[in-house]
Order: C-alpha cells, then structure tokens, then sequence
C-alpha cells in the first residue's frame, strides 16, 4: 500500500528537501486526497474532511518527521533513554498517519462508487463469514458505538470455535459464531479515542472485526493483520456535525465507504 | 478489616468513610433481601446536576452551544445511563457517588457501572471547576501550597498546560492533592480515570476529551488549555476543596511549643 507522496508538502517542519533529510533521513508527507473535501457529503460534512485533513493528519506528519528525527539523533549518541521515551510519540503519530493514509483510502464519493456493496471474492467471504454484508455492518456499528471514547473499531472474527473468550483491555466479548453470529458485548471499556477494523487475518485468511486504542495501527493487535476498512471513531471525525450522536455517524458512513479498496487489497491477499 | 464481612448489600457505614482505603469490596455472594421487600420499585437516583453558573456564562471561552451539546446532552446521557444500571441491579444502591467509583474500579478491572459513574463524577466536578470571570491566580493557602510543590504558580501553569498538550487520546488533566506524598502534582488520566481510584484528592480538573473544545477551538487544544488557565479555571471551587481535603491530609508539620 504505497503512500502517496505527493502535493501539500506544508510545514513539514524541517525545512529538508522532498522526502530525503540531510542525513538521509527520510520523511514522511501528507498523501493528497482522492476527492474534494465536500465530496463526501451529507455522510461526512465538507469542514470535517478540511479540518481532519489539513489540520489532524498533517498534525500527525509533522509531529512524526519531529519524532524521528530526534530517534535518529539519540540512536546515533546511543542515547537509550531517549530512544525509548520517544516510542509513545512515534507509535502515537505514525499510528495516526499511517491510520488516517488508509482512511481517505476507504472512503469515496457516491458517484465514485461509495457505497457499493463488494462483489466477488470480499463480498462471498463476508457472507460466509458473518452470514451477510448487513450483519457485518450491524455488528461493527454497534461495536463502535458501544465503546466510550476514541479509537478504532476493526473487524476481527477468529472464526471456527464455538465460543471465544476475548479480553481486550477490559471488555469482555463472547463470540458465538457459525449461523448466527451473535455478539454478546459486556464493556466495561474506558476507551475513549478508538478505531474500527475490518482486516484480513492472513495466516488463517479469515476475516476479522477488531477496534484499536488512539492511533494504533491494526497491526499492533497481531503481526498477521491486515485492514481492509478502517473507521476513525475519535470524536474529531464526526464531532461537528453529529455531535453527541455517534450511531448516525456510523450508519451513514457506509454510504460513502469504498469497498472497491477492500476488495483489491483482499484480492491481493487472498488470490 | 475489623467489621467488614462480604456483605455486599450494606453500604459502607459512616465510619468507614473516614478510611477510604476500607470500602468492602464489591462482591457478588447471594442476593439476600435486608430487612423487608421494599414496596416501591426506585426509578431514579442520580439527577443531573447544573453548573453553577447559566450555560452562557462562560462565553466567550466556552460557548453555550458547546455547553448545551456537553452538559446537556452528554453529560445527561451519563446520568441516564448511571440510572439504568442502577435499576438493574440493588447491589449498587446506598453508595454515594465517590465510593461507587471507587468499589466499581474495581482496582483496574472495572465493572459495566464504572463508565457512566464516573463520567457522571468527572462531569459534575468539571463543571464546578470553571466559574465566569475565572482564572488569574489562585490565593492563601492554595497559592502557598502550589508555590511550596511547584517553585512557582508560573512553574505549575506551564505543567499543566504542557500535560494537557502532550495526552495521547482522550482524557482529563488534574490538579491533585496526592495523600500519600503530601503534595499537589499535575496528572493527567487516560479516557475517564479519575485520581479517586488511587486514592488522591482532585482539585482542579480540565476536560481533554475532544467534545470539550471541538465546537469552539476545532482541533487547537493550545489555545483551549491556556484560556482554561486563564479565563475559566475557578480558585474558588480550588479553595474550598483544598480545605477539605485538608481535613483528610496533614500538610504541615504541627506547630509544638517548646516548653
């Protein structure tokens, strides 16, 4: 999934050259958009995209080529401390850009195809997976909004036991899984910043619906992972226009989401 | 542990609320009714509380359309929802809300109950730690103690600023008396912890959850954190829960005559 490194090259911060520091460091830039910022509307309101673009993500950019640089300077005074002290900076902000890249990635206008349920081989795995394209919407939705903060919500279904007993950070979730994929969701979660998945386990080559805390990328839940769909659920995402009503959010996302991504990046996993 | 038993019906007794540390912990034993059925069934037993000011009171820091969206409706949502657990289950009832956060921490592996009580608690302690024509410099005894633990009320400023810049995610920055060390420090929590459950007495707080600010700052949490310092933050409501606090922590050395 390369990056694209192209346009809004603003404040990277270092005043380096494109993408290539003095020492052959190299940075990362702020991937330019697919679509106009209003293109997305009425799922997601043109101020939001502007602001979560240029402000957030390019806030994650920069705070990241900052985080790396001081890396690069402590690695080479084998300055151990600070090397370690800057690890919750790099995984925060280059968790946020690397999240954010797959972001603008999945999601697309309607006239481009938001929305459009996935055929092929995605789609026949969704079904078999969680019985059908709606119940896998259902149960991410409401994985979404049943955690209390900010994050991301991932789909994770490790698939063939009969019941599966997940403790992520202090929710406890009981799997019943085959037929009815019923999810019974007892959280005590105090996550407040998340995100939501939909990823390719592709040891198994199972589907899998999972959330992850702040900005951890998908891959921090296990090296195998690989997302497909991601859902920014920190409130910056939808805060403006929704408000306190994080399930309308949810819904509407769908209607913009680019399964055609998924299913390429599916395809490519699973020939 | 003297008189506690596993009881989980009886509320803590006054006394005990003099030792925190001896709240019985929450158990689920069998049910057993106390004393005769209650012949009503409890709807309601937290109410949402209003800020001590009118919601446009803070403008133009804080508008009232962020007040209408927070406290109006999410903060109310956390007590409905508190009230909803409640209803379901007896074992809950009889506590106050700072013990119910406390026993539903449940030392790090909290119960259903925890989120909502203590976004209910947070919220309310919030709310009451801003006042209009806020901020400037705390005074007395507060300004004494801050300049004691921190150098300078400048030196404790910058803390705090920089803690609340430099949260990953959600969460709430503090001003806390901490038992203990017998001292105020600068903390900050992830999501909605609360330093109740370490046992330490908040002073001050400041919401970092995005839905405090968005409405008003978008995403510039700089200039939201040094308005709160300097327009909104209420050494008032500072004062009186330090004096408080006082009652439960020796600050100083007591002051024995000499012959």
């Amino acid at each position: 999934m390369a990056l694209r490194s192209l346009a809004i090259r603003k404040a990277i911060g270092l005043g380096k050259s494109v993408g290539l520091g003095l020492r052959g460091l190299q940075t990362v830039t702020l991937p330019d958009l697919p679509y106009d910022y209003s293109a997305l509307e009425p799922a997601i309101s043109g101020e939001i995209m502007q602001l979560h673009h240029q402000k957030h993500h390019q806030a994650y950019v920069t705070n990241y080529n900052k985080a790396v640089e001081q890396l690069f300077q402590a690695l080479n005074k084998v300055d151990t401390s600070t090397v370690v002290q800057l690890q919750g900076a790099i995984k925060f902000n280059g968790g946020g850009h690397v999240n954010h890249s797959i972001f603008w990635k999945n999601l697309a206008p309607v006239h481009e195809g938001g929305g459009e349920p996935p055929h092929s081989s995605l789609g026949w795995a969704i079904d078999t997976h969680f019985g059908s394209l709606e119940a896998l919407i259902q149960k991410m939705s409401a994985e979404g909004a049943a955690l209390q903060g900010s994050g991301w919500v991932v789909s994770t279904v490790v698939g063939f036991k009969s019941l599966q007993l997940f403790h992520h950070c202090c929710c406890h979730c009981l799997y019943v899984s085959a037929n009815v994929h019923l999810c019974i969701l007892f959280f005590a979660s105090l996550h407040a910043s998340f995100w939501q998945w939909l990823g390719l386990d592709t040891e198994f080559k199972r589907l899998v619906v999972e959330t992850t805390a702040n900005q951890d990328p998908l891959v921090t839940k296990a090296p195998t992972l690989v997302p497909l769909l991601g859902i920014d659920v920190w409130e910056h995402a939808y805060y403006l226009q929704y408000k306190n009503v994080k399930p309308d959010y949810l819904k509407n996302i769908w209607n913009v989401m680019n399964w055609k991504y998924a299913s390429d990046v599916y395809q490519k996993e699973c020939p | 542990m003297g008189s506690v038993t596993c009881n989980p019906l009886a509320p803590p007794s006054t006394h005990l609320l003099l030792n925190p540390s001896k709240i019985p912990k929450f158990c689920h034993s069998r049910r057993q009714l106390h004393g005769s059925q209650r012949a009503s069934k409890i709807i309601a037993y937290y109410g949402l509380k209003t800020p001590p000011y009118k919601l446009d009171a803070l403008e133009p820091y804080m508008s009232k359309r962020t007040l209408e969206v927070h406290w109006g409706e999410l903060h109310r949502g956390y007590v409905e929802g508190l009230n909803k657990h409640l209803a379901k289950d007896d074992v809950l009832y009889g506590y106050t809300l700072d013990e119910l956060v406390k026993v539903s921490y449940n030392s790090g592996n909290p119960l259903p109950v925890f989120n909502n009580a203590v976004q209910v608690w947070n919220h309310d302690f919030f709310w009451e730690s801003m006042q209009p024509g806020g901020g400037d410099i705390p005074k007395y005894g507060v300004l004494e103690q801050i300049e004691k633990d921190f150098g300078s009320f400048t030196n404790f400023k910058e803390k705090f600023i920089g803690a609340a810049l430099t949260l990953f995610g959600s969460g709430y920055v503090w001003l806390v008396l901490k038992r203990e060390e017998r001292r105020l420090a600068v903390v900050k929590t992830s999501n909605a912890i609360n330093p109740l459950v370490w046992n330490d007495i908040p002073i001050i707080s400041l919401d970092m959850w995005e839905h405090a600010y968005y409405l008003d700052y978008k995403n510039d949490k700089g200039t939201y954190a040094n308005v709160f310092m300097n327009h909104l933050v209420s050494w008032n409501a500072a004062m009186s829960r330090m004096a408080r606090a006082e009652a439960f922590v020796n600050l100083g050395e007591p002051k024995i005559p000499i012959a």
